[in-house]
């Protein structure tokens, strides 16, 4: 079950750690993954570390800076060019905080946030579900956060990208169901990274206080949800949210 | 039949795989082809990169049958 040989999956933020574990999972299903994000050199390391399981040949690197919405925009054709093939699965994972509280939170903190967290990940389903619609097939999986549905004090600007890509999801889910094609979300809790390294020890301790299952998650134990929704099993799945956070918060 | 007739035609067909012979100048997209909204959509956007032209979302939605796509078209190709 679940495998996804023959498909081509582009994975954005790939070089951080959920990014570059779901991808890793993706490619172990047997698809060819096109791995992007900023950091090229990052991304070669990702796609040999991927490639050395077996499979080098289905792993491809198209580094974007997605804050360009040209660049999100070209990412999609880009991506198939690497690949050779049409885009069957689209994992919406790049994203970055810029937290503060709102009394200290500037415009321009603001506005990065929604670009690269909500706008380009719109720019990128738009481009990839014009093929999907007509290809009749296509998953797209969108990856938000716990926050989304809680909120959190210190991060206005990302709860407010994650929850507008909930809506966007349930949104495209409602336009591209008639064609087969799903959209899903995956919302993360509070997942070992580099984004969750910088939090203080007391912050943390206090975080994992308020998970049931008593322990920060790990990207792996988020990329299985990944593969779920990628896969032709998760057909009848559209629109959904599968909260994956140790019971932190179960909406 | 015009140049412009022609290629709408064949864009129709193509998008819709309909038979030639149904897409009549009066044919409704979603009537007489069986076309849903998404279809009707998909469609403006293959007729505007086809002609290179832009099609605005209210002229869209007037854009009901083969002969509306090409008076469309051929009106803003005139233009």
């Amino acid at each position: 079950m679940f495998r996804l040989d023959g498909k081509i999956a582009l994975v954005t933020g790939a070089s951080g750690g959920i990014g570059r574990e779901i991808a890793r999972a993706l490619h172990a299903q047997g698809a060819g993954v096109v791995l992007s994000g900023t950091r090229q050199g990052v991304l070669e390391d990702v796609a040999a570390e991927i490639g050395a399981q077996g499979g080098a040949e289905r792993v491809h690197v198209c580094a974007a800076d997605l804050s360009d919405p040209a660049a999100a925009e070209a990412l999609v054709a880009a991506a198939e060019e690497k690949a050779g093939a049409p885009l069957a699965i689209l994992v919406n994972n790049a994203g970055l905080t810029r937290d503060t509280l709102a009394i200290r939170m500037k415009d321009e903190d603001w506005s990065r946030v929604l670009d690269v967290d909500l706008a380009a990940p719109f720019r990128l389903c738009r481009a990839a579900l014009k093929g999907m619609l007509r290809r009749r097939a296509g998953r797209i999986v969108n990856i938000a956060s716990v926050v989304g549905v809680t909120g959190n004090a210190g991060q206005a600007n990302y709860a407010a990208a994650k929850a507008g890509m909930i809506g966007m999801g349930k949104s495209l889910a409602q336009e591209a169901g008639s064609r087969g094609v799903t959209v899903n979300t995956v919302a993360p809790g509070f997942v070992q990274t580099a984004m969750t390294d910088v939090l203080p020890d007391a912050q943390k301790e206090k975080l994992v206080g308020a998970i049931p299952l008593g322990r920060m998650g790990q990207p792996q134990d988020i990329a299985p949800a990944v593969v779920y929704l990628a896969s032709d099993e998760a057909g009848w799945i559209t629109g959904a949210t599968i909260h994956v956070n140790g019971g932190m918060a179960m909406p | 039949m015009s140049e412009i007739a022609d290629k709408v035609k064949k864009i129709v067909v193509e998008h819709l795989g309909v038979d030639e012979s149904k897409v009549t100048p009066d044919a409704s997209f979603i009537d007489d082809l069986g076309a849903d909204s998404l279809d009707t959509v998909e469609l403006v956007m293959a007729f505007e990169e086809a002609f290179s032209v832009e099609i605005p979302e209210d002229a869209a939605e007037k854009i009901t049958t083969v002969k509306d796509a090409i008076d469309y078209i051929e009106k803003q190709k005139a233009a």
